[in-house]
């Protein structure tokens, strides 16, 4: 048993604490830890990444009690990879925010990493309930960020996030006890062992259990019919937040990446690929709605949150099929539209910052300052966001559309992303000639100076894209891999036999 | 007991629907206050309803199952924080907007109500 896998929850959880107290000191100081912090966290997920990647299952149990009795932590190559992911998307946001962006709030720092902890209890966890409380503990956090800076229309948006989320949670709650009720265990991996076995009218109790677990996901992913609170709480949140936003879909995603091929994969009887032909539709009017909204937007924070959709969409198709193919194809995307929504959010705010009052509106206005540099960084982003080539995004589009076998499914995934795409760069391009190219003569008011860090953070986030193609052979490879982990169940059921080490206890040859 | 158990639950689940469907934020608090206790006691539920039983498997015949309290337990707390947390938000809705709709709207048509009116002008 390796320690290391406690390492990203704790690094957040001691420094957001120490953040705590220290609300009166210097922003300086406070900046350099919380970084530090983060630079950190960022250490022990790239160490678990390296763990992980010999494609064994590392088990932490917590308080040494054998699984299923205990809550353990499992870290496998999934979860190495969305550790990591958030860790580099969390270190430059957070640059990001120390350069202006977390005055106002004493607790911005704290708030920060408490969510950061959050995100990495989701990944990290092998327990249904456990999951249920991370969730829990990144949404509490992310609540308060996402009022950090105040604003009445913030306050609406973030009353709507937060009924929402408590009513997933409700439902969250009454899937657990529907499951729970039938197997009586909350481990994944004896759920996976479990659910197979279960028959007669218990059957059914599971698959609602299922089916409502499934609700709550996609409420968290943005799916269709519960994704119409996303753009507003999205478009409104400062900049860093709504950049760390781009995970909070992929939670969701991934928690539906995990659970389903695991506890109604294909071995699970009668509950095998339980709701995914829901999802399957779903995934494309989810992609479609998401480009609707993209080509309406009226400026360019709500043009990203849309692109947030279009790719919970796009993600969620392959998923949905089941192939192993498809999986790794959506895992390698994942990647890379994570990072460049995330750079995009960072541009727009950085645009709206040097537009005096026109903000982010796509509309003319007289000409920006710095308008070589951001409008680069949005073309990289627009480019990376609609799957152009030569960046990641085209890669990870195309490894979609190469994994799906040739059928009814292919016609309609095939037909739907790819004029999907077309319009999103149909929207980009409206966007960025209007807000880049068209001036109008008129006098701008002097912006604050860009700073170095905010600069910095969003320049090297955007050109990350550019690193995921330079890197594409390794990180298809390791998704490829990471899928074959997946379909794998025995694998992931065989962490029960971890043995659980016992040290030898004193007392006890006192006492006899 | 079974029955009234399930109808309490159902009683519960179904007000809290109802209240957390409307449009001014003090009954979409109590319509999730209502609906978390209903789903709390139905996570109670999932370990059976027994009495008397001891939570020790091998001791008797048939044991209650602890496991579904120390849910219901963490539910709770959780569920406390959330809603603490949304009164905060309501009120700070109230003061931004005059107003305790869910969408932060004001009504032009129907006057405010003398209590609405009290509030306001606190």
């Amino acid at each position: 048993m390796t320690h290391w896998l406690i390492a990203p929850i704790l690094i957040p959880l001691l420094g957001g604490i120490l953040q705590v107290f220290m609300g009166y000191a210097p922003i300086s100081l406070r900046r350099t830890l919380a970084i530090a912090t983060t630079v950190l966290m960022l250490v022990s997920a790239i160490v678990l990444l390296a763990l992980a990647s010999d494609g064994s299952y590392r088990v932490y149990a917590f308080g040494n009690w054998q699984p299923p009795f205990g809550i353990v932590l499992v870290l496998d190559r999934l979860s190495a990879l969305m550790l990591v992911l958030t860790a580099v998307l969390g270190l430059f946001c957070h640059i990001y925010a120390s350069g202006g962006a977390d005055e106002g709030n004493r607790q911005f720092h704290t708030l920060f990493l408490f969510q950061l902890m959050g995100l990495n209890i989701a990944f990290l966890t092998g327990d249904l309930f456990n999951l249920f409380v991370a969730f829990e503990v990144l949404l509490i956090a992310f609540y308060g960020l996402l009022m950090h800076g105040g604003g009445s229309s913030r306050t609406v948006a973030g009353l709507h996030y937060v009924v929402l989320n408590l009513a997933g949670s409700a439902l969250f709650l009454i899937s657990v006890g529907m499951i729970y009720s039938v197997t009586g265990t909350l481990n994944m991996a004896d759920l996976a062992v479990k659910i197979p076995q279960v028959t007669g009218n218990n059957l059914n109790l599971v698959k609602a259990g299922g089916m409502m677990l499934l609700v709550v996901f996609g409420l968290k992913a943005a799916i269709l019919p519960l994704c119409f609170w996303l753009p507003k709480a999205y478009a409104r949140a400062t900049a860093p937040v709504a950049a760390l936003f781009a995970v909070m879909t992929k939670v969701g995603i991934y928690a539906i990446v995990r659970i389903y091929p695991l506890m109604f994969g294909e071995d699970a009887g009668e509950l095998a690929n339980l709701g995914m032909d829901w999802l399957f539709p779903l995934a494309l009017v989810t992609l479609s709605m998401g480009v609707i909204g993209a080509l309406g937007a009226d400026n360019l924070k709500t043009l990203v949150a849309w692109q947030v959709i279009i790719s919970v969409g796009t993600l969620l198709a392959p998923i949905a099929l089941g192939s192993e193919a498809g999986l790794s194809a959506a895992l390698f995307y994942l990647v890379s539209t994570t990072w460049t929504v995330a750079a995009l959010f960072l541009v727009s705010e950085l645009v709206a910052s040097q537009r005096g009052a026109a903000g982010d509106s796509i509309v003319t206005a007289p000409k920006m300052h710095h308008r070589t540099f951001l409008s680069v960084l949005f073309l990289i982003g627009a480019v990376a966001a609609a799957g152009l080539p030569p960046l990641s995004g085209f890669f990870g589009k195309l490894l979609i559309l190469q994994s799906v076998e040739p059928g009814v499914e292919m016609a309609w995934l095939w037909g739907v992303l790819l004029v999907g795409s077309l319009l999103t760069l149909i929207a980009y391009s409206r966007a960025g000639s209007i807000v880049f190219w068209w001036n109008v003569d008129g006098h701008l008011e002097t912006p604050e100076p860009m700073n170095n860090r905010v600069a910095v953070s969003t320049g090297i986030l955007t050109c990350l894209t550019m690193l995921i193609v330079v890197l594409a052979g390794p990180l298809s490879d390791y998704t490829r891999a990471t899928a074959e982990q997946l379909h794998d169940n025995q694998g992931y059921i065989n962490i029960l036999q971890t043995p659980v080490h016992v040290p030898q206890n004193p007392l006890v040859g006192e006492i006899n | 007991m079974e029955l009234l158990f399930a109808l309490v639950i159902g009683a519960l689940t179904t007000s809290g629907v109802y209240l957390l469907l409307r449009a001014r934020t003090f009954p979409v608090i109590m319509g999730l206050t209502l609906l978390s206790y209903g789903v709390n006691l139905f996570l109670f539920a999932s370990g059976r309803l027994a009495t008397g039983q001891q939570p020790v498997i091998g001791t008797a015949a048939s044991y209650s199952d602890p496991l579904p309290q120390a849910l219901v337990l963490t539910a709770i707390v959780i569920g406390f924080a959330m809603t603490a947390f949304l009164v905060v938000l309501s009120l700070r809705n109230l003061a931004d907007n005059e107003n305790d709709h869910v969408d932060g709207r004001r009504e032009a048509a129907t006057p405010p109500s003398k209590l609405e009116q009290e509030v306001s002008d606190k």
